[in-house]
């Protein structure tokens, strides 16, 4: 007979479930060192200095607080649109586009206009503007059934190359001498900070509890959750599909453009093209591992950050490539993935073993 | 005239391998979204081995390799542990992003040897090569485009003329159906998707070793995602997949020529042509609903037997 043999679980114990995830995770790491050391690196060496780069001072502590931020706010923005099964991989050009509209108002209005009144402003323009940018694929995908992962990604390149076209071009700061750039904010238009960390983090949590209560208590969350599930059931119900994807995805982008705005107003003080800083794909990596729930999110985007932060170190300290860190990102979410059909189906050795592989 | 559209035919072979690859991966029922980073991982160990080894045979061969091993994950994961094609497939493209930024880091502008270039220089072909018009585009080009030709015409061939393909149609149709009727299910999905990512890796070579031979960190810069949607927009046919590559090859190019025409459009903007045409390309394919252009019936479901 069969030496392997594959049957359906009908229920999973909520410990088993714990320990396959963290096998898959331990894994992981454990291919990582492999593949560094296929490249003649030491990984305890790295993976030591990784996480001293993370967490060794307060200082870093800081630096890996910073980068959580936007990646909770993304995350948040991934989670709204991936719970309907709506792909969307523009995070990247929502952000920048976001980042577009807040600076639009940075750079206009008077820097005598009260500071909270200022930075609402660039809030709601960056919602505003990384919503449009959602919204186009949405409603194409709405009204003609659109391929989203194409377009949304496709959406990431125009809006880039237009900030780039911006910043070689009307937008360049004529004070920089030539200097290829966008004016810097004035002060009443950067987030101001507490004890080393600006206040993005407010928007963060409130972000995450928004999207908390949106999934769990609101008539809409749950039609995007319908949608998700079963194109059918959610017609049988005589739910307006076209408006659920269009609302959910304005929000999924709104969020994403307050990621450009809390950028380019603590970080840069200044509009890039590169703002968006991968951060929009890093995203996808975490709402999915934390199953787009949005209270784990907020502790996968912590560990990410963690590991963004001690990538960036080792660059330094040691000489070795950031992409370290991607990698371990990649790889944690493929094993990830792959554990999950150990959760849903239990695999035997043999015809009478009764051992289980998880 | 002539010599721009001999150009095309050079910007457009790595998005006429990576199109043929991932037609063939989805002709399977596997939606791989992984392009990006196979062409990314391609290019890269392409590059790195011709510049260890100066060989042009074993560079092309390593940025297969290591193409079929980005889609070997992606087999793994999908196909034997039955994750979400689509996550997967993303993963594999952050993965492929992260993969080639490692590897080329040390690699930043460095240039391939010349073996390699010599390797890759334009040849012409007797006789094809002096048909007027067709010759000096087609057939006074370099090896890998060569190559690229022969792949499509071996692809098509296999895909309309051969068992084999019949089969790979069945199971990408209806992959119960093609299960009882006695198709090796797993082997055909691991074949054709390893394949398929190998494609993708050569394609990813040629932008390294012969477009550009100096390695730089975005050199693929969206190719891979452009190749996803030029699948449904040649309608998952090879040889319609090669003359979309040139295109689009064409499209990617067009902005140099403005700028050499002095039309003082701002060269950012005209970058973005490649990408809102394949906006355009998605919204048009999804219009059209001919029989003929649908893709596999199975596309994006993973199949387990137990639980029909």
């Amino acid at each position: 007979m069969d030496l392997i043999r594959v049957t359906k679980r009908d229920n999973l114990p909520r410990n088993i479930e714990i320990i396959i995830t963290i096998a898959a995770v331990l894994l992981s790491i454990v291919f990582s060192g492999i593949i560094l050391l296929l490249f003649g690196l030491n990984p305890f060496s790295i993976f030591q200095e990784l996480v001293l780069g993370a967490v060794g001072t307060s200082l870093r502590v800081q630096q890996t607080i910073i980068k959580a931020i936007p990646l909770i706010l993304a995350s948040m923005g991934i989670i709204v649109a991936f719970k309907m099964k709506f792909w969307n991989i523009g995070a990247e050009g929502q952000i920048t586009m976001g980042a577009l509209g807040a600076s639009w108002v940075a750079l206009n209005l008077s820097e005598n206009l009260p500071q909270p009144l200022m930075l609402l402003l660039m809030v709601l323009a960056a919602a505003i503007c990384g919503g449009i940018w959602a919204f186009i694929p949405a409603f194409f995908k709405a009204k003609m059934g659109t391929n989203e992962t194409i377009f949304t990604l496709m959406m990431n390149y125009v809006a880039i190359k237009f900030v780039t076209y911006l910043q070689y071009g009307p937008w360049m700061d004529p004070a920089a001498n030539g200097f290829p750039r966008i004016a810097n904010f004035s002060e009443n238009a950067v987030l101001p900070s507490i004890g080393g960390i600006h206040i993005g983090w407010i928007f963060a949590l409130a972000a995450a509890a928004f999207v908390y209560v949106l999934i769990r208590h609101t008539k809409i969350g749950y039609e995007i959750a319908v949608v998700g599930e079963s194109l059918d059931t959610a017609r049988y119900a005589g739910m307006n599909i076209s408006k659920v994807i269009i609302i959910s995805m304005l929000i999924s982008g709104g969020l994403c453009g307050i990621v450009g705005m809390v950028q380019a107003s603590a970080i840069e003080k200044s509009l890039v093209a590169g703002i968006a800083n991968n951060y929009g794909f890093t995203a996808i990596i975490t709402a999915w591992l934390a199953k787009l729930n949005p209270l784990t999110t907020l502790v996968v985007c912590v560990v990410f950050a963690m590991l963004i932060q001690g990538g960036e170190y080792i660059q330094i300290a040691l000489g070795v490539p950031s992409a370290v860190s991607d990698i371990v990102q990649g790889l944690i979410l493929f094993f990830v993935l792959g554990s999950e059909f150990f959760m849903r189906y239990k695999v035997r050795f043999g015809k009478t073993a009764e051992k289980e592989v998880a | 005239m002539v010599e721009f559209l001999a150009a095309c035919v050079v910007a457009g072979t790595p998005l006429v391998l990576a199109t043929v690859g991932e037609l063939i991966t989805e002709k399977t029922g596997n939606l791989n979204l992984g392009v990006e980073g196979m062409m990314l991982m391609g290019a890269v160990m392409g590059f790195y081995t011709g510049l260890h080894t100066a060989s042009p045979l074993l560079a092309i061969l390593s940025a297969a390799l290591a193409g079929a091993g980005g889609a070997l994950i992606y087999a793994f994961v999908t196909v034997t542990l039955k994750a979400s094609q689509v996550v997967t497939g993303l993963t594999l493209t952050i993965f492929g992003t992260g993969f080639a930024q490692f590897v080329g880091e040390p690699l930043l502008g460095s240039m391939a040897p010349s073996e390699i270039t010599a390797f890759f220089a334009k040849t012409t072909i007797p006789v094809l090569g002096q048909i007027p018009f067709i010759g000096p585009i087609f057939f006074q080009q370099d090896a890998f485009v060569y190559l690229s030709y022969m792949i499509c015409i071996l692809a098509a061939v296999y895909m309309y003329k051969t068992k084999m393909g019949m089969n790979l149609k069945a199971l990408g149709e209806n992959t119960g159906a093609a299960d009882a009727s006695g198709i090796n299910i797993n082997l055909y999905k691991y074949a054709h998707i390893l394949t398929g990512g190998a494609l993708c890796g050569l394609g990813g070579a040629y932008l390294s070793l012969v477009r550009i031979p100096i390695w730089q960190e975005d050199v693929v810069n969206g190719r891979g995602w452009i190749a996803v949607a030029l699948v449904i927009f040649v309608a998952w046919n090879p040889i319609k997949g090669f003359f979309g590559g040139v295109l689009f090859g064409g499209l990617s190019i067009i902005g140099l020529r403005f700028q050499a025409m002095g039309l003082g459009i701002s060269q950012y903007l005209v970058d973005m042509i490649p990408y809102i045409a394949t906006i355009l390309i998605v919204i048009i394919s999804t219009h059209k609903k001919r029989k003929e252009s649908q893709p596999p019936g199975d596309l994006g479901n993973n199949y387990f037997r137990e639980e029909r």
